[in-house]
């Protein structure tokens, strides 16, 4: 009814009226840049969304479960008592190496060509491979999201930045990872040095890309006429949006330096074989190939690496569905 | 045209670093028998080849000899034998391995592509399909391609060598042992494809014209064909130069596998053998063949989608 709503409004202004009685409407707020920073806050935590989307998904949550026993028991195994040494040439009573026996409930996984215990070789293995991996995982972050954050945000740079990169885009990163263990040494650094060197321009150019598609919204403007400084922008609204490309970008990176070492190993410039790592023990498995009754020698660590590698990429992969926020439905 | 230029100054670029890091090798990849030799013979030899100058004007001549198309000698893997040879005898047969298989990842994966879009846009209990396309991909993309086509190569052979003689290894005549190398060789050009044949499939059928097809009553397999695919297949053309590149780089390991004769195979030998200038003759083509496909990658995409043009290149893709 209008007359009852007009007499609601009256009395609300009425009692306005009385009480801002000689003052202004509005009053002038200090400037306080603390206060400006206080956002009214949702019952909205992104860990948690992104936790519970990731818990959603079954398939990824089994494999998560998988890979983390391997890498509890990875650098569990050592401990344990009463295993073997993955160095130590074991010779029968006699004094001759005991090669290439098969499985049995001394050798667990049997013996190498000269007499080594292949269960704890590759759990060194597995230990150098994994070490290996997240070495290059971490540079490569680092690196690519430096690179990416000074390419993407800093205009003055971009345009060099972008020819180099059409430049060293051009060159395989295989035949670079070629060229760099040709002319090094082999070593586990060498070894992180090579696979690190071709892998951050990829992580590069994809945060870059994110950064020069987010750089100019309009959330981004405003903070940049307020006063933000630009560290602050990327680290408080850039930064979370390259969560999920991080993720991914780093979980991928995994496995593929581990393939990259399977593939060098291959090809003769790998790691020694005082080192085990799994592209040696592949390697020197498929000389073995050729007879059935030695194929385990092939079988075992490409089963482990298998295992990885697959548990890493589904992993990745569901992480990073689960890490953008665009999949965040309240 | 200024994209053939930046590839070009690619090209001297990538030499130029290659061949500085091939400087730093150990001086025994230039020699057949450094053990034997003097110190008068090894300075005689090295000056032979030009190595004690310094590097600007080594690698001024080292690109003079490469615009006449002379790649040097072989000092390792075959003394004295000029590279031209080796790699004109080598490059037919990787050339025609990696185009088949160029062939039947396309013809494989677009289709499987297409079958798995089909399958996740249909009703639930359709979707086996896709889910199993899903897997496939998961698994050609994670497990390391050393891996994979060495089970394949032992496995494959097996099976097949129930029904026909076959032998494990490559040889030109026998058409059989063809099949394998070139079927590994194309399973991450397959993987690669069916994903995106499937993502942008999706994302058309979600679009208003495929609502408004539906609406106007065309059948679902008109809708796929006619309307659906062909939007679909054009941005694909921007793979067609990754493709190229892990073609190259697959045949290193499986000519070597497979021992096929051809380049990926020398390339294979030459570095086991420690051969620097077959490494670095080697790794210039090799760099020359895959900045060629991307310069043709471009062309072709620009080709195929008028609304592409190539002054976009500059932004970085």
């Amino acid at each position: 009814m209008p007359t009852m709503q007009k007499q609601a409004f009256e009395a609300i202004s009425d009692a306005a009226s009385k009480a801002l009685a000689g003052k202004p409407p509005f009053e002038r707020a200090p400037y306080s840049p603390e206060a400006g920073e206080e956002a009214p806050h949702e019952a909205y935590s992104y860990w948690r969304s992104t936790m519970r989307i990731f818990l959603r998904n079954k398939t990824a949550v089994a494999f998560l479960a998988i890979m983390a026993a391997l890498l509890v028991f990875t650098f569990v195994q050592p401990l344990i008592p009463g295993q073997k040494s993955p160095t130590e040439i074991f010779n029968d009573e006699r004094g001759i190496q005991i090669r290439n026996a098969p499985p049995s409930r001394e050798f667990w996984l049997g013996t190498n060509s000269i007499g080594q215990d292949l269960w704890s070789r590759i759990w060194a293995g597995t230990r150098t491979s994994l070490l290996i991996a997240f070495a290059v995982a971490i540079i490569d972050s680092a690196l690519g999201i430096a690179m990416g954050v000074v390419w993407g945000y800093i205009r003055a740079v971009e345009g060099m930045f972008t020819e180099l990169y059409n430049i060293f885009d051009n060159i395989p990163q295989t035949l670079m990872l070629i060229l760099i263990s040709y002319v090094l040494r082999p070593s586990v650094s060498t070894i992180i040095l090579a696979l690190s060197i071709t892998s951050w321009l990829t992580t590069a150019r994809f945060i870059r890309n994110q950064i020069v598609i987010i750089r100019d919204r309009d959330y981004n403007l405003a903070s940049r006429c307020l006063g933000s400084p630009p560290l602050k922008i990327i680290a408080r609204n850039i930064m979370p949006f390259l969560i999920s490309v991080i993720t991914m970008r780093a979980a991928i990176a995994i496995p593929n330096a581990i393939s990259n070492e399977v593939f060098v190993s291959y090809i003769g410039l790998g790691l020694p074989l005082a080192i085990p790592s799994l592209g040696n023990l592949i390697t020197s498995g498929i000389d073995k190939m050729l007879e059935p009754s030695l194929r385990y020698q092939l079988i075992f660590p490409a089963a482990v690496l298998c295992l990885i590698t697959v548990s890493f990429y589904i992993v990745g992969n569901a992480l990073a569905d689960a890490s953008d926020p665009k999949n965040h439905t309240i | 045209m200024q994209r053939l230029i930046r590839s070009a100054v690619t090209l001297v670029v990538v030499i130029a670093v290659v061949f500085g890091l091939l400087r730093q090798m150990p001086i025994e990849g230039y020699f057949n028998n450094y053990d034997k030799m003097t110190p008068t013979q090894i300075r005689v030899g090295l000056e032979r080849h030009g190595l004690n100058r310094p590097y600007l004007r080594a690698l001024m001549s080292f690109l003079g000899n490469l615009l006449k198309g002379d790649l040097g000698v072989s000092n390792r893997y075959r003394v004295g034998y000029p590279i031209n040879s080796l790699i004109a005898q080598k490059m037919p047969i990787s050339m025609s391995i990696g185009i088949l298989a160029l062939i039947t990842a396309l013809a494989l994966g677009l289709p499987l592509g297409v079958l798995m879009a089909r399958s996740a846009i249909s009703a639930k209990r359709f979707k086996a399909a896709d889910k199993a396309g899903s897997a496939f991909i998961a698994i050609v993309e994670s497990i390391p391609f050393a891996v994979y086509c060495l089970f394949i190569q032992i496995y494959g052979t097996e099976l097949i060598r129930k029904y026909i003689y076959l032998p494990m290894l490559f040889s030109k005549e026998n058409i059989a042992t063809w099949f394998l190398p070139v079927f590994s060789l194309s399973l991450a050009n397959m993987a690669m494809y069916a994903m995106w044949m499937r993502r942008y499939m999706i994302d058309e059928y979600s679009r208003e014209y495929t609502r408004l097809a539906r609406a106007k009553g065309v059948s679902e397999a008109a809708i796929s064909t006619k309307h659906v695919f062909r939007n679909a297949i054009v941005p694909l053309s921007q793979y067609l130069p990754t493709s190229l590149v892990v073609t190259l780089m697959g045949s290193l390991y499986v000519e070597s596998r497979y021992s096929i004769p051809g380049m990926g195979g020398l390339l294979v030998d030459s570095i086991k053998r420690q051969d620097n200038t077959l490494v670095l003759a080697l790794v210039v083509v090799y760099t020359a063949l895959s900045i060629a496909g991307v310069f043709i990658g471009d062309i072709a995409m620009a080709v195929l989608d008028p609304r592409i043009r190539l002054t976009r290149s500059q932004e970085a893709r």
